[in-house]
């Protein structure tokens, strides 16, 4: 008996020792715990820039709600947003850093993203997420909606939400660019959503404007996406504590 | 049997009604815009609010109520027949019906749980077809005027007449031909082609696609059908007026049919030219249904005398007559 208290005294022991001066090489990491960066955040550069049209920007379709009376009624925005912007700049573009990071880990996402359905329209209209990350759906309207998702590397779903206030979460285990969002209902409602497995990536505003902070040193290609007028693609290459320019410039 | 008769032919026409709900369905794009099955929301399906029947649900929703009482109908004349029709093979035919339309009913629900894969939803727009062509088959045999041509030996069978193998080949291989035009027709329509070629009647300004991709290949293929089916038509149509004009029952078919297939492929261009608006599109399908119907009831007719209940004289091969031997003939 007191051979066997001995043999797990020390076996304690050896765990004990192990765990204190270890470092963890093969352990696996606690799954709650966030990821320790793979480089110094006090090396970064930031990625900044605009996106442009080239000419006028076409002008924007009227949305026909009057399938459906409560958004014919309580909506307050019927413009597509599939051309946003003012001066030359576009909106609704998502820029994100499409080769350079590979092979690198980035602490997991925390929070949740969400994606609202308001005034029969989705809000934001394209949007980004992490692997992993939780998207919260919610119904605000007084009317029912479905949310259907048609991605290609993961999951496709489709939930009803039919009654006011309603919501559910989801997340998508690949990375995807982009994950359309349509509501069957309501056929001009539908939105995007870009899931990246690090945390690069930005969406322009009315101001054709985006900023892409705290990247590692490096070269990096960076890919602009617009629902119509498709994709364009950049060499970039970041510096400790400066901040590149880049701009795209997108025609029809 | 009048009543019966008017019954089936009222569960006929709600077969074509739902045919055309069901065009609505995805020519609106609404196939998923209720999500659930067999459930509405998470209502049952009677009680949905009709305040809620808004948007894509409206012809979604309208599709599946109208399917639902066209399968309480089938039930009603499947019963029906089993209870008072006397030919075994015309009460299983209402047991196929049934079978049919819970099949169909089953698949309808299986193609929205998986998000319309093409082949579920291509067998569910294929199995209407010939559910639909069944009700046409119901709602023939129990006229009175099938029975009576079928009691009298009142018209003799085509293919006693010395040109009549071509039309009994030619009406009795048209259904087929239309519904294999049918189905490339809802390939093209599931798989998103149906604009592949934008312009009509010309093909990308020419008559040949310079390129080919799978959507091309598929609506140019359901072009070429619709060329091929509409000769079809349009010969046997011409050898049943010319060698048939006696037979009444032969020649409204055939000129029904030659009047849908003009307004089919008008239909077809139209589709092309406004951008699939829904409600040309849906009559482009509903019309194929008519066709495919009315060329079914011309092979009917032409058919006659192979029916179980068809006048001994209808017959052919005609019987053989025995010839009294000889008086005093070797035998």
């Amino acid at each position: 008996m007191q051979q066997q208290n001995l043999w797990t005294v020390l076996s304690m022991l050896v765990l004990a020792t192990a765990v204190a001066c270890g470092g963890g090489g093969d352990a696996p990491a606690a799954t709650t715990a966030p990821a320790a960066p793979a480089f110094d955040p006090s090396t970064a550069g930031n990625v900044s820039g605009m996106v442009m049209f080239d000419g006028e920007l076409p002008a924007g379709e009227e949305l026909m709600m009057n399938s459906d009376p409560v958004c014919a009624m309580t909506a307050t925005d019927t413009m597509s947003s599939t051309f946003v912007g003012s001066d030359g700049h576009l909106g609704n573009v998502f820029v994100y850093v499409k080769e350079g990071l590979e092979g690198q880990s980035f602490p997991a996402a925390t929070g949740s993203v969400e994606l609202d359905q308001e005034g029969c329209r989705y809000t934001p209209h394209v949007m980004g997420i992490r692997v992993g990350q939780t998207l919260t759906i919610t119904n605000s309207d007084m009317t029912l909606h479905n949310i259907h998702a048609s991605p290609s590397a993961n999951d496709e779903f489709n939930m009803g939400q039919p009654i006011q206030g309603m919501t559910f979460d989801r997340s998508f285990d690949q990375p995807e660019i982009m994950v359309p969002f349509k509501c069957d209902v309501h056929g001009w409602m539908n939105s995007y959503i870009g899931v990246l497995d690090h945390p690069y990536f930005a969406i322009t505003g009315t101001d054709g404007m985006f900023d892409i902070s705290t990247l590692p040193p490096g070269d990096y290609v960076l890919e602009a996406w617009h629902e119509s007028l498709g994709t364009q693609t950049q060499n970039v290459t970041v510096a400790t504590g400066q901040t590149a320019e880049v701009s795209f410039t997108f025609a029809q | 049997m009048t009543w019966l008769h008017l019954y089936a032919r009222f569960l006929c026409a709600a077969t074509l009604l739902l045919i055309a709900a069901g065009g609505m369905v995805t020519s609106t794009g609404s196939g998923l815009s209720v999500p659930d099955w067999p459930n509405s929301y998470g209502y049952f399906m009677f009680s949905f609010p009709l305040s809620s029947m808004v948007g894509g649900i409206f012809y979604e929703h309208g599709h599946r109520l109208i399917a639902s009482s066209v399968g309480v109908l089938t039930i009603g004349m499947t019963v029906w027949l089993w209870r008072v029709d006397p030919r075994r093979w015309m009460r299983r035919l209402g047991v196929a019906a049934l079978a049919a339309v819970i099949l169909q009913g089953l698949l309808g629900g299986i193609t929205v749980l998986y998000f319309l894969p093409t082949a579920v939803s291509v067998s569910h727009a294929g199995l209407a077809e010939i559910f639909f062509c069944l009700t046409v088959c119901l709602a023939l045999f129990t006229s009175s005027g099938w029975r009576r041509s079928g009691t009298t030996g009142r018209h003799t069978p085509v293919t006693l007449h010395s040109t009549d193998l071509t039309a009994m080949a030619l009406a009795t291989g048209l259904p087929a031909l239309v519904f294999a035009q049918i189905l490339v027709g809802a390939t093209m329509r599931h798989t998103g082609a149906g604009l592949a070629i934008p312009d009509f009647p010309l093909v990308f300004g020419g008559v040949v696609p310079n390129e080919w991709t799978f959507p091309i290949a598929v609506h140019y293929t359901h072009r070429l059908g619709a060329g091929m089916t509409a000769l079809v038509i349009f010969a046997t149509v011409r050898q049943i007026a010319i060698h048939h004009r006696d037979r009444p029952d032969l020649l409204r078919p055939a000129g029904l049919l030659t009047v849908l297939v003009l307004v089919q492929i008008g239909l077809g261009g139209w589709t092309v030219l406004s951008g699939r608006a829904p409600v040309i599109n849906t009559a482009h399908v509903a019309t194929g249904a008519l066709v495919l119907g009315t060329s079914l009831l011309l092979a009917l007719h032409v058919n006659r005398h192979r029916f179980p209940d068809a006048h001994p004289s209808m017959a052919y091969p005609p019987p053989p007559v025995a010839i009294p031997a000889k008086r005093g003939a070797a035998v």
